[in-house]
This record gives C-alpha cells, sequence and structure tokens, in this order.
C-alpha cells in the first residue's frame, strides 16, 4: 500500500508521465461503455467480451486497448464502439460485427459504412464523432472525459490530469484562495435551486464548529433524470476530487457520499474509487504530503425522493429516517448532528476541479450573465435522440430539443418541455426561444431543476402529466406536514376526477386554492414546488382542463376513461396483428374478416394502436363523440391488403 | 440471485442480525445501512428480525419500524421468487410505461405491489432507475429490459419458474 | 441577549434563542397552533400557526413555532394571505378528522374563525378517515418526554400513519399523557387502555390501516 502513495506535487506529475509513457501514445483505443446499466441492457458487455477475444485471436494485443467505460451519453444507440484516437464512431454494435471492425476499421483504417450513425432527420451519416449533431452542438467539459475513463481505473483520471486541481489547491493556495477562485466563478449548485456554490462554501468555512462536513448529493430522485448517475458511475475521481479542495477550503476533515440505491454500479464505483484514492494518498492523513487529512464514507439511500433534500439526507445519514426538519438555521451552519455541513450536487462538485485548474475567468466566459459554465441534462421523452446531453448555459431549448435532440419522432408535433422534474414544470412551444438559464426557466415558473428534460409530443395529456407528477409526490413526499400531505391528497383526487371524466365545477379554481397554500405554508421545497406542474400546465393549457371539464374529452386522447379505440372497418385489412397482441383478447375476427374490439374487454393498452401497421392505420382513437358502429361479426375486408 | 430463508428459526435471527450489527460496528448512525443489507440477504424485513435489530443495536423500536417503512427499499412482506419491476418514471411513462404495467399486470394476474400465492412473482413499481433513454424499462430478476414486446414478456415470465 | 421586533404593530423584546410563537405569546398574541407543544422541540408539521415576517422588505411565510426571533424582526400573524392559508388548510384536514359530520376541539374553532368550509373537499376524501392530522404530539410526548416509544410513525407519504407497539404499551396502562394531547381526540375515544385496537403496528402490517 505504502508503495502507491504520492507524497508531493511532483510524485504525481512524475507518475501521470509514467502512466503516459507506458501506454504509448500510438496505440488504438477501443471505448465501449460496459460500466453503466444502459450500455449493459444493450449487450455492450458481450460486444466487448468479443472484441478482446478477436484481438487476442488476431494478435492485435499491442496495437489496440480496450476501454471498458461508464455511460457516454448517447445511450439510445448503445451498445456504441469509439475508436479513438481519430473517434469513428459506430451504433448499435452486435458481439458479431466485431470481427468486421477489426479486419476494416482496426487492421486497415477503412470504415464499416453499415454500423455508422445514420441522421434520423437528414438520412446522413457521420462517421466521427463530431460529425454526429448529437455530439457537434455539445460543449463537454465535465462530461466529456467519461468516454476516456475506465472508472475503475484511478490511474486513467491522473492520465488526463485528475488531481492536478487538487496538488495545485494545496500547494499554491491558501484554503481562502480557493474559497475565492468558487465565488468568482459565480458556480451555482446544479441540484436544482441553483445556490451560489462560494456563498454556502463561506457560510461553512465561517460557521462556529471544529467538526465540519462536506457532503456528495447523489440521491437523484428526479424521475427522468441521470446525469449524476452517470457521473458517479463514470467519473467517481473527479467529484472525489473536487470534494476534497472543498473539504480543504471550508477546513472540514470528513465527508460523505450519499449515493441513491437505485444506482447498483455507481455505488460499487465510488467504493472503489475511495479505495484508490487512499492508496494514492488523495484521502486519509496527509493528504499528497500537504498536512491536510481528510476522510469519505459511502451512504446508501434506500430509495425515497425527498431523502435528497438536505436536512433529510443529513438525517439519513445521522441513521434517522430522512425526512425534511425546518430549517431557519441552514445547514450549512447546523446539519449532521449540529455541525456546519456543506451539501452539493454531484455536477456541482465535479465542475470544481475544472475551475481551479483553469480559472474562475475561464469559467465565467461560457454562460449567460447570471449562469455560468455548462449544464448536463438528459433529455428524454418523444424526442429523437435521446441521452444526456452536455450545452453551455444560455444555449436556447430550440436549439436543444432540435439542433442536438433531432426533434420529435415519427413526423408528431412538439407540445411541452417538462423541466425540473416535479417541482417543476411544463414549457409550451411559444417559449422554446428561452435561453437554459437558471432565472429565465424560473420565470416560466417551471425550474433548472437538475437536469431532466422530457420532451412530450402532441400525445400526451396535459391534465394527465399533472395528475402524473402529483400522484409521484404523494408517494414520495414524507408525509409529515398537512399542506403537502393533504394538499397533494386532494389534489390528486381532483385531477384524477378530471381524467376520468368526473370533473366538476369550480375544479381549477380549487387546485389553484390548494396549491397556493402548498406553495406558501410547507415545510421543505418538495412541499412548496410541488403544485408546480399542475400550475404550469393550467397555465398554459387551461383549455385542455375545460374540454376533459365540461366536454368530458381529452383533445391528447390519453386519458383512458375518455378515450375509446375503434377500428376503422374501410381501413382493416385483417392482417392480424393487433388480432394477436392484444393482451386481453378483446380484438375479434380472423383471417380475412375485419377485425373488431369489444369495448367491455378492452382494457385501452393501446397495443393495437402501436402495433398497426402505420400504411393501414386502422385503429383509431375517440375521444368526446360516440363511437362508430363496429361491422356485424364475420364481415369480410373491404380494402385488400397490398402485397 | 439472493436467496430468501421463508421463515428462519428464531435463533438464527438473532445470530444474523448480530453478525451483521458487528460488521458495522455496533454504530447506530448505520441503521439503514444495517437494513439495507439484511433486507438484501432475507429477502424481506420481519417483525422478528426489526424487533431484533432494535434491541441488539438498542435504538427505539418505533425507529426501526419508521424507517423500514418509509424507504422503498424494504419490504415487509415476503416477497415472490421473480421481482418484476416496472419503472414509472417520467420519462419510461412519456413512452407508455403505464400501459405496459396494465399489460403486465394482465399477464400475471397480479396488481403492483402484490405477491401471486404460489410465491413466485412479485410485481412491483419504480421511479426511475436512471434508464430514460431507453424506457419502457422493466427489471425482471435484477436484469434490465428496455422496450419489451408483450410476446417477450410472456416468455420470459413462462420460463421464470 | 434581548432583541426587538415588531408583532402585530407592536414592539416587543424577546429572548435570542425564542421563537416567533414564543415571543408572540409572552407579548399577549394568541398564535393558532396544531403541533405545537412547549415541553417538545418545534416539529413544523400543521402549519397553522405560519405568520408572515418582513426582513429588509421581503415578506416571506414561515412557521412561527419554529422560526428564532430576530432584532428588527416585522411579524404579521393576520393578514389575507395568512387567514387564506389557515382556512384552506382546515378545509383540507377537515374530512378526515370528522366525527359524524362535524369537526371538534381545536379544529372546530378555528374553522369558524376563518371561515373554513369544512365540506368543500369531502367528496374527495376516498380514504378511510383516520382522524389522525399526524401532528405528532403522542410520537413525540412519548419519545422525548416519557422515553417508553410506545407510539411511532410509519409510512410516508399520504400512507403516514401513527401506530402504536403493544408490546411497549404495557406502560400505557398508567401514563396515558398522550391521551389529552390529541387534538382530534382520537387517542382517548379510541384506546380501550391497553390494547389499541384498530391502530397498532400489527394492523398496519396486516394492511388495516
Ligand atoms: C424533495 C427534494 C429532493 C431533492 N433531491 C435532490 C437530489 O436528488 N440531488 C441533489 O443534488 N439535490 C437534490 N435536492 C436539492 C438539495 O436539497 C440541495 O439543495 C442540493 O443538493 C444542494 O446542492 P447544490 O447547491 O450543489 O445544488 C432536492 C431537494 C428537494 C426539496
Ligand atoms: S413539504 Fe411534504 S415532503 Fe416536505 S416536509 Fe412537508 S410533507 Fe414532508
Ligand atoms: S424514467 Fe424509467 S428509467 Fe428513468
Ligand atoms: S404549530 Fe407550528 S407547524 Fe404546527
Amino acid at each position: 500500500m505504502t508503495g502507491k502513495r504520492i507524497s508531493s506535487p511532483e510524485e504525481l506529475e512524475q507518475l501521470r508521465k509514467r502512466i503516459l509513457s507506458k501506454r504509448g501514445s500510438n496505440k488504438l483505443i477501443v471505448s465501449i461503455c460496459t460500466m453503466s446499466v444502459c450500455g449493459q441492457s444493450r449487450g455492450s458487455v458481450d460486444v466487448c467480451g468479443r472484441f478482446k477475444e478477436e484481438i487476442r485471436r488476431v494478435g492485435l494485443e499491442d496495437k489496440v486497448d480496450i476501454k471498458e467505460t461508464g455511460c457516454q451519453g448517447f445511450c439510445e444507440r448503445e451498445p456504441v464502439v469509439i475508436i479513438f484516437p481519430e473517434g469513428i464512431y459506430y451504433v448499435n454494435v452486435k458481439p458479431d460485427d466485431v470481427p468486421e471492425i477489426i479486419s476494416t476499421t482496426l487492421a486497415k483504417g477503412k470504415l464499416v459504412e453499415r454500423l455508422l450513425y445514420t441522421d434520423p432527420v437528414t438520412g446522413e451519416k457521420g462517421a466521427k464523432e463530431s460529425d454526429i449533431p448529437f455530439y457537434k452542438n455539445q460543449m463537454r467539459i465535465v462530461f466529456g472525459n467519461n468516454r476516456h475513463i475506465n472508472p475503475t481505473d484511478i490511474n486513467d483520471y491522473i492520465a488526463l490530469g485528475g488531481y492536478s486541481a487538487l496538488s495545485k489547491a494545496l500547494f499554491q493556495m491558501t484554503p481562502e484562495q480557493v474559497l475565492e477562485e468558487i465565488k468568482k466563478s459565480n458556480l451555482r449548485g446544479r441540484g436544482g435551486g441553483g445556490f451560489p456554490t462560494g456563498i454556502k462554501w463561506e457560510t461553512t468555512k465561517n460557521a462556529p464548529g471544529k467538526r465540519k462536513y462536506v457532503i456528495v448529493n447523489c440521491d437523484e430522485g428526479d424521475p427522468g433524470a441521470y446525469m449524476d448517475r452517470s457521473l458517479m458511475e463514470g467519473n467517481p475521481h473527479a467529484i472525489l476530487e473536487g470534494l476534497i479542495i472543498g473539504a480543504y477550503a471550508m477546513g472540514s476533515h470528513e465527508g460523505f457520499i450519499y449515493v441513491r440505491q437505485e444506482y447498483p454500479i455507481a455505488y460499487e464505483n465510488t467504493i472503489q474509487a475511495i479505495k484508490q484514492a487512499e492508496e494514492y494518498g488523495f484521502l486519509g492523513e496527509n493528504v499528497l504530503g500537504s498536512g491536510f487529512d481528510f476522510e469519505v464514507d459511502v451512504h446508501c439511500g434506500a430509495g425515497a425522493f425527498v431523502s435528497g433534500e438536505s436536512t433529510a439526507l443529513m438525517s439519513a445519514i445521522e441513521g434517522k429516517v430522512g425526512e425534511p426538519k425546518m430549517k431557519y438555521i441552514h445547514t450549512a451552519v447546523s446539519g449532521i448532528k449540529g455541525n456546519p455541513s456543506c451539501l452539493n450536487n454531484v455536477e456541482t462538485w465535479a465542475n470544481v476541479p475544472l475551475i481551479i485548474n483553469k480559472g474562475a475567468g475561464w469559467f465565467n466566459s461560457i454562460g449567460t450573465d447570471r449562469s455560468k459554465g455548462t449544464k448536463i441534462f438528459s433529455l428524454v421523452g418523444k424526442v429523437n435522440n435521446t441521452g444526456l446531453v452536455e450545452v453551455p448555459m444560455g444555449m436556447t431549448l430550440r436549439r436543444l430539443i432540435y439542433d442536438i435532440g433531432g426533434g420529435i419522432p415519427n413526423g408528431k408535433k412538439f407540445k411541452a418541455v417538462q423541466t425540473g422534474g416535479p417541482s417543476g414544470g411544463v414549457i409550451p412551444e411559444q417559449y422554446l426561444d428561452t435561453p437554459i438559464d437558471f432565472d429565465e426557466l424560473t420565470k416560466l415558473g417551471s425550474m433548472m431543476g437538475s437536469g431532466g428534460m422530457v420532451v412530450m409530443d402532441e400525445n400526451t395529456c396535459m391534465v394527465d402529466t399533472a395528475r402524473y407528477f402529483v400522484s409521484f409526490c404523494c408517494e414520495e413526499s414524507c408525509g409529515k406536514c398537512i399542506p403537502c400531505r393533504e394538499g397533494l391528497r386532494t389534489l390528486r383526487e381532483i385531477l384524477t376526477d378530471i381524467c376520468e371524466g368526473k370533473g366538476q365545477e369550480g375544479d381549477i379554481e380549487a387546485i389553484e386554492d390548494i396549491a397556493k397554500a402548498m406553495q406558501d405554508a410547507s415545510l421543505c421545497a418538495l412541499g412548496t414546488t410541488a403544485a408546480n406542474p399542475a400550475f404550469t400546465t393550467l397555465k398554459y393549457f387551461r383549455e385542455e382542463y375545460e374540454a376533459h371539464i365540461k366536454e368530458k374529452r381529452c383533445p391528447a386522447k390519453v386519458c383512458k376513461a375518455l378515450t375509446s379505440y375503434y377500428i376503422d372497418p374501410e381501413k382493416c385489412t385483417a392482417c392480424m396483428i393487433c388480432f394477436k397482441n392484444c393482451p386481453t383478447e378483446a380484438i375479434h375476427g380472423g383471417k380475412g374478416i375485419i377485425h373488431w374490439i369489444e369495448q367491455e374487454k378492452c382494457i385501452k393498452c393501446n397495443t393495437c394502436f402501436e402495433v398497426c401497421p402505420p400504411r393501414f392505420s386502422a385503429v383509431r382513437r375517440i375521444s368526446g363523440e360516440p363511437l362508430p358502429l363496429t361491422p356485424a361479426p364475420g364481415t369480410k375486408v373491404i380494402r385488400e391488403k397490398r402485397r | 440471485m439472493v436467496s430468501r430463508t421463508k421463515s428462519p428459526k428464531p435463533t438464527k435471527v438473532s445470530t444474523t442480525v448480530s453478525k451483521v450489527i458487528r460488521n458495522y460496528q455496533q454504530d447506530k448512525d448505520k441503521l439503514i445501512q444495517i437494513l439495507l443489507y439484511l433486507q438484501s440477504t432475507l429477502g424481506w424485513l420481519s417483525r422478528e428480525v426489526l424487533t431484533e435489530v432494535s434491541e441488539q443495536l438498542q435504538v427505539p423500536i418505533t425507529q426501526v419500524y419508521q424507517i423500514a417503512s418509509y424507504y422503498k427499499a424494504f419490504s415487509l412482506m415476503p416477497r415472490g421468487r421473480h421481482i418484476i419491476k416496472v419503472c414509472l418514471g417520467t420519462a419510461c411513462q412519456v413512452r407508455g410505461s403505464p400501459r405496459l404495467l396494465d399489460t403486465i399486470s394482465a399477464m400475471l394476474n397480479l396488481k403492483p405491489c402484490e405477491t401471486s400465492e404460489d410465491m413466485r412473482f412479485t410485481l412491483e413499481t419504480v421511479n426511475c432507475l436512471g434508464c430514460c433513454a431507453m424506457g419502457p424499462v422493466v427489471v425482471v430478476d435484477e436484469t434490465y429490459h428496455t422496450k419489451p414486446s408483450p410476446s417477450d414478456l410472456r416468455k420470459l415470465f413462462e420460463s421464470a419458474k | 441577549m434581548t432583541v426587538t421586533l415588531q408583532i402585530d404593530g407592536k414592539e416587543v423584546k424577546a429572548r435570542e434563542g425564542m421563537t416567533i410563537l414564543e415571543a408572540a405569546k409572552e407579548a399577549g398574541v394568541e398564535i393558532p397552533k396544531l403541533c405545537y407543544h412547549e415541553k417538545l422541540k418545534p416539529y413544523g408539521a400543521c402549519r397553522i400557526c405560519s405568520v408572515e415576517v418582513e426582513r429588509k422588505g421581503r415578506a416571506r411565510i414561515v412557521a412561527s413555532c419554529g422560526y428564532p426571533v430576530e432584532q428588527g424582526l416585522v411579524v404579521r400573524t393576520r393578514s389575507p394571505r395568512i387567514d387564506r392559508i389557515r382556512k384552506t388548510l382546515i378545509e383540507l384536514i377537515a374530512p378526515t378528522t370528522m366525527v359524524d359530520g362535524e369537526v371538534v376541539g381545536e379544529i372546530k374553532k378555528l374553522a369558524k374563525e376563518y371561515g373554513a368550509n369544512i365540506h368543500r373537499f369531502e367528496s374527495r376524501f376516498r380514504a378511510k378517515p383516520t382522524r389522525c392530522i399526524l401532528c405528532g404530539q403522542c410520537v413525540r410526548y412519548c419519545d422525548e418526554v416519557i422515553g417508553e416509544h410506545a407510539i411511532g410513525f410509519v409510512g410516508r407519504g399520504i400512507e403516514r400513519r401513527a401506530v402504536f407497539f403493544p408490546e411497549k404499551a404495557k406502560a400505557c396502562l398508567t401514563c396515558q399523557a398522550c391521551f389529552d394531547l390529541c387534538p382530534t381526540g382520537k387517542i382517548p375515544s379510541e384506546t380501550d387502555f391497553v390494547v389499541f385496537d384498530g391502530f397498532s403496528i400489527d394492523d398496519y402490517l396486516a394492511g388495516e390501516l
């Protein structure tokens, strides 16, 4: 163990040089995401295994290195294989494609055309990462290293200059200078609130008390977001380095990393990273020979969205139930066991080494007036390119969704984008040119949040969306305070009634009254923001609420109680596809006989609508109008199947 | 697969618990971590186990139960041999996971949170597994399935004994 | 150290570390409360005690039972905004606490004072009425003052409940301290002293709560 310990900045530099020279600069590197659930669920481990096997078989071991990495961002196209130094980019690779990649690309430097990425909109192919619109328009200063790093090998991080910011902070800067640099950078918290990080650090630094804690919040409870998972899984040392720098600035010697239980790989990689950092002397007593001591422990969450709230998270670390407390004295002053405790989000910490290395001036050159740097979003939902994207603050929502995301699939119309998770709101089309910025999004009634960005198309019902988020909070709140618990319970019933066609006169006013009381009087930020989805959908899509309440019609044809499925006899070719796929056998008919749906049996699962081939489009959804008559059982097809 | 003991003998419970607590240095701050460990080895947290934890770690039974009933990771009921989790997170929701849940629910004849009488399946829902780009996501015994078709699922369930 | 603040237009002196609610009480201003108890740590669950505070020209709403007094703080314990909050909160808890179509005790008083329509959300209340508003006075008193831990919280969100632990309830036979604390009268009326029929941990585990 002592053999690996680094005890001065010079030794760290020497180690870095040794790692680089041992690797040689002219090796090809095949980078595959095998350390992330997205890659794994698509079979990237098998692809990687095949690479190893084939490379050994053809004897290319000393020309090619395989880099097993965490999430690289373009999860939708996994398994992805990137070949460096050129950055040749293959998507949806199967194990059987591997021999061809080896013989064509690795051996001869030629491309395997069929594995290249094809733009769904323009149909153009891109050979390299830098040709692909999804990547071209990003700015990956925080997230970009993931594809060069095996998260279980600290040497990979060191090779890229890792821990040099820590060394700089410890040996060339005083704690006050580090704090000053972070303050000058105007870094704001990435966990949702956008609180200025430097000010929080200063509060903890100046708060009385010998024991101080620094904490990483990797609870990431926002459903639909996974930036923190990918960073923690894919580049844990960057977060650790940020945390140690912060601890040094604030005079803390103990830290915690709170990882949610749903992220087993992130948990494993964090533990591994801590172990390696201890071995190398980045953690423990006398960090890098500077005389500064720092230890860190990992706390595994147990599944509760509200546990990501600062007081709740700190209670959980104390072994108590993770529910919020009143915090009129800030946790930065009185947190874990009454000691000053500074909690920051994963992405916030990951920005710290960059700022220390490149300076606050550099950081300030990116972004808008009041929001600096970049932000990672999880771009998901009804958008062509889904995945993690990192963009400079100030980019418009439109560019993000259309230039990077490639727009809405299947020619559908954009309806709204939901940001900020259960605390945020929906943003409709007319605000798509809003720049991404903490304050701008708040002005629209939504918020930046932690970075979830769920795109919704015309087939999304806004009342149902509000109902979804409210139900989410009903289950995920702690249930301690009255406005939040009873407010959510009642809101959920009202919204469910509206979705089921049982809305009443006065419901909209009731929603507004309850939402106001929740906003004003709830104990924690979950409750004060939980009505935002209802507020914003009401603000921008009031007519949809009214259609449900007054006409008993769901304009998006989503709400089950207000929608029926119907097979158009003029269009049905009796192809049997829906017939076979219906889970409840509600579809009748047969070969050459027009299909029809027995309404009593139909559970409105939408399967028939989805499987009916687009060239027939015989399944229709009907809302707010009477159902047309079904043909008599046994009617022969009217429309012939075109072959 | 994690082994699941159905109803362990009383003596065994206390020794299992005391071993785990010792591993965590008898540290009360680690209560949640201790319960997580017990949950993953035993499959569920019985009244007996929780009472043991309370007595051995010397934390009030009310605190132990508050935690065990608060978090989604804990189960206060025995669960089936195969755990099926359907993600209802926002991204999966937008891509049709509630309908997928209905389909699965109809196939297994189980409502969410229910376990079949023969202890074969437990159907659960989760709010986001961080696989949002590929939803809807269904996890069957720790294996992630992205956008599974009804026939894929039927095959999967049939092969799960 | 004393600080001077203004409550409803009155200059009030208070000791540092006191909460607004305590300072107001000493000054003879009564703020309504459902979860506060002088022997217990501030909890902040009922939010009925919400007041408006103004500092450096910025107004916000805080729970007076937890907010510490500050020099120069301006406090309003009644205002249209505060009254509306209290009205809505009472309307929201009324359905679960109703006994024979009426609310009781303190809640009844508050409903009258703030003009709450206790039937407003009745048709939307589809859970089993528990007659419990989860103020936690019983739970916290048993924990913080008695040290017996015979009653605790389980579940979360709208499924949160307060339940008795029969194995601990032997002490209840002589104690019964929580009987008088309960603002809805649930505990004395639904408990036959040692057998906590209907709301014990075993009822909860059997899925009956
Ligand atoms: C209900 C709720 C859930 C939260 N969940 C998270 C979370 O999962 N991750 C996170 O970083 N912050 C979360 N926060 C915000 C934290 O309370 C805290 O503000 C944040 O971690 C501070 O870090 P930052 O300043 O770097 O953003 C949550 C807040 C609330 C109210
Ligand atoms: S606002 Fe909701 S989550 Fe926050 S303390 Fe109140 S009940 Fe709990
Ligand atoms: S929403 Fe289903 S995995 Fe995130
Ligand atoms: S008395 Fe202050 S919140 Fe209940």
